[in-house]
């Protein structure tokens, strides 16, 4: 085994996803004590200008699994690529980000391998040959230190937004090209279809700024105030599960315990109590605003910056006032 | 069709943790044990699928853990679960995901099961791991985080909805399969009654380390490759300041102090 760290690059429709470059940011931290390189494997079927992104990042070399069998994602597939590329790089340590596609291949990859994996970790650091992750566990409630005790090779998911992205090198690496070892048949799982349901906006589990609204929105259409702020700052639009369930905002924004767990740099909770159910899903953002009509409502006990009022005055302010800033 | 469901008991939403004072683990006393929310979606898509099919399909719960976790098997029992299987034995204790899922698939493979349906994580150590490790097991095909289900016609494949960041996937998965169920698949029900008698009196068939066949080393927390070292809380907010004036300077304030103190803009 190598001392090196191999970051897996999640590519869609073709492009270079925000969260590679936060893992290489990360990988480097860590092979800095390690004393290795940063490689990147990139899989799919039409790659070509994400894997010359990656060669600008990567300070080992960049794995290439071109196949046809890759053009739309599956779990078996692209597991089948990675552990080819595990074969000829023998990492120490591989990357994952926390996303739906990370999630679902570091499980299927570690487990083949025999290896560790954590999950979902907004702290990563090595010591005496282990990996040490800090994730929250309990839904957010708490944190657990855990670390890897065997001499197997070790995998890790990171959130997103926790890293920031990796300067690129300067440099572009070496490609190494690695066959398929799977054929369409042998994949009993395929991606057919994706169906864009936030068209023009980011995922809120992606966006650095967050503007959220609860059940006083009232409606679907008061929503569009949200909007409007968040067009303004380039934010995606949350919701609490109060909203969602009223009808007023799609289930895909739902910031909790059972909607998503996000992490951007700045949330505005407009009109949101603060229950613990949404609480778990968005208190490691790193800076919380909070506009409530109730000077007691929990919310303001987890915000930074607090201001007592009428959400339906206080935001189209916001939005003139980031407006004029912006602009400025 | 052979179904298995795999429920996991874990602490209530609601619970307030509280860590032991060496930071070791969490204070258990109180605690209010449940069927992990996910699970239930997935216990109830099972059932939804026999009541469709009546064609002597069958749902058998499974669990792995202490004695506790027994009443999450009657839970699924009370909901309509036709069998329920609990995998315990005192070498498995400590045990994480990757090694549990490999022990639940040492039980589930002797029973030839054409779908198993898990939740999408367990709401206490929030791993997201056991469904996709216990596929790679068994060697089947895998959807994780499945809203809808829309099964072909003669129900050797469907079509699973997937969660993903900004959207959907629709995946055309094959049997056997393991799928993990999210929010919005359905709609859970609630045990009846008369359901709720008969799962008292339900046998619950136990499977220890010697019924799952695999070395002590290889179970529990020696064979696990990674493992808890402590638990710390959430780093505390400071204070919230509450910006106060008329509106128009306290937005102009707030818009200050986040590119100034806070430097997020
Ligand atoms: C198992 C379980 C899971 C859950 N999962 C989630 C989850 O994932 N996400 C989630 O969010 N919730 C979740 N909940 C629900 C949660 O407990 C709360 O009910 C929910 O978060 C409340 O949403 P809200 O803050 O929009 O509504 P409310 O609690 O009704 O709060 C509305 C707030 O708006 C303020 N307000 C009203 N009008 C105005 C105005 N004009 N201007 C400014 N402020 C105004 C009020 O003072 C109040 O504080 C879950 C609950 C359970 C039991
Ligand atoms: N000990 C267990 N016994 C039975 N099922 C489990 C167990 N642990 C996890 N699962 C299943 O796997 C899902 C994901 O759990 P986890 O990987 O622990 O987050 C859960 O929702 C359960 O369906």
């Amino acid at each position: 085994m190598t001392n090196d760290i191999l970051v897996f690059a999640e590519v869609r429709e073709g492009s270079f996803k925000r969260i590679n470059a936060e893992l290489v940011s990360a990988a480097s931290v860590l092979v800095d004590k390690l004393g290795g390189v940063v490689h990147i494997a990139v899989l799919g079927g039409a790659v070509d200008g994400a894997v010359e992104e990656a060669r600008s990042y990567a300070t080992g070399k960049v794995y290439v699994v071109k196949s046809d069998v890759l053009d739309s994602y599956s779990t078996q597939g692209f597991a089948s690529g990675l552990e080819a590329v595990l074969k000829e790089c023998d990492p120490a340590i591989v990357l994952f980000g926390a996303t739906a596609m990370g999630k679902d291949l570091s499980t299927r990859v570690a487990a083949r391998a025999r290896g560790s994996l954590m999950t979902d970790c907004t702290e990563l650091d090595v010591e005496d040959g282990a990996l040490k992750a800090k994730r929250p566990v309990y839904s957010g409630k708490a944190y657990a230190d855990v670390i890897t005790t065997k001499a197997t090779i070790k995998m890790a998911s990171l959130r997103p937004n926790i890293y920031p992205a990796a300067q690129k090198t300067g440099n572009l690496a070496d490609v190494a090209e690695v066959s398929l070892p799977i054929t369409l048949d042998q994949i009993g799982a395929m991606v057919k279809e994706i169906v864009v349901t936030s068209a023009g906006r980011k995922d809120v589990t992606e966006a650095e700024i967050i503007v959220a609204g609860g059940r006083s929105l009232k409606s679907e259409d008061n929503f569009k105030i949200l909007e409007e702020l968040a067009d303004v700052l380039g934010a995606s639009v949350g919701a609490s599960r109060a909203a969602v369930d009223a009808g007023y905002a799609p289930h895909s924004r739902q910031v909790g315990q059972t909607g998503k767990v996000v992490n951007p740099k700045l949330y505005i909770a407009c009109g949101i109590s603060g229950a613990i159910q949404h609480l778990v899903g968005m208190r490691t953002s790193k800076v919380i605003v909070a506009i409530n009509k109730d000077p007691n409502a929990p919310i303001f006990q987890h915000a930074n910056y607090g201001i007592v009022g009428d959400l339906f005055e206080i935001v189209p302010i916001m939005t003139q006032q980031f407006k004029e800033l912006l602009a400025s | 069709m052979k179904i298995g469901v795999l429920v996991k008991n874990v602490p209530d939403t609601e619970t307030k943790i509280r860590l032991t004072a060496d930071k070791q683990g969490i204070e258990t006393q109180g605690v209010k044990y449940v069927m992990n929310t996910y699970d239930e979606f997935a216990v109830e898509e099972a059932l939804k699928i026999r009541e469709r099919l009546q064609d002597g399909t069958t749902v058998t719960a499974i669990t792995l853990g202490p004695e506790r976790v027994v009443e999450t098997l009657r839970t699924a029992l009370a909901m309509g679960a036709d069998e329920a299987i609990h995998v315990d034995d005192p070498a498995f204790e400590g045990g994480d995901s990757l090694t549990n899922a490999r022990i639940i698939a040492r039980v589930v493979e002797p029973m030839g099961l054409d779908l198993i349906l898990g939740g999408k994580q367990g709401i206490d150590y929030d791993a997201a791991q056991t469904c996709s490790a216990l596929a790679e097991a068994l060697g089947t095909a895998q959807a994780l985080i499945a809203v809808e289900l829309k099964w072909s016609e003669d129900n050797q494949s469907l079509e699973v909805r997937r969660r993903i960041e900004g959207g959907d996937e629709i995946v055309h998965v094959k049997l056997p399969a393991v799928i993990s169920c999210e929010k919005g698949l359905n709609e859970p029900r609630y045990a009846s009654l008369p359901g709720i008698m008969k799962a008292k009196k339900k046998e619950i068939k136990k499977v220890d380390l010697t019924g799952v066949g695999l070395d002590s080393a290889e179970v529990g927390a020696s064979g696990s490759a990674t493992r808890v070292v402590g638990y710390s809380p959430l780093s505390e907010r400071p204070e919230c300041r509450i910006l106060e004036g008329e509106p128009v300077e306290i937005v102009k304030e707030l818009v200050r102090a986040l590119r100034e103190d806070a430097k997020v803009l």
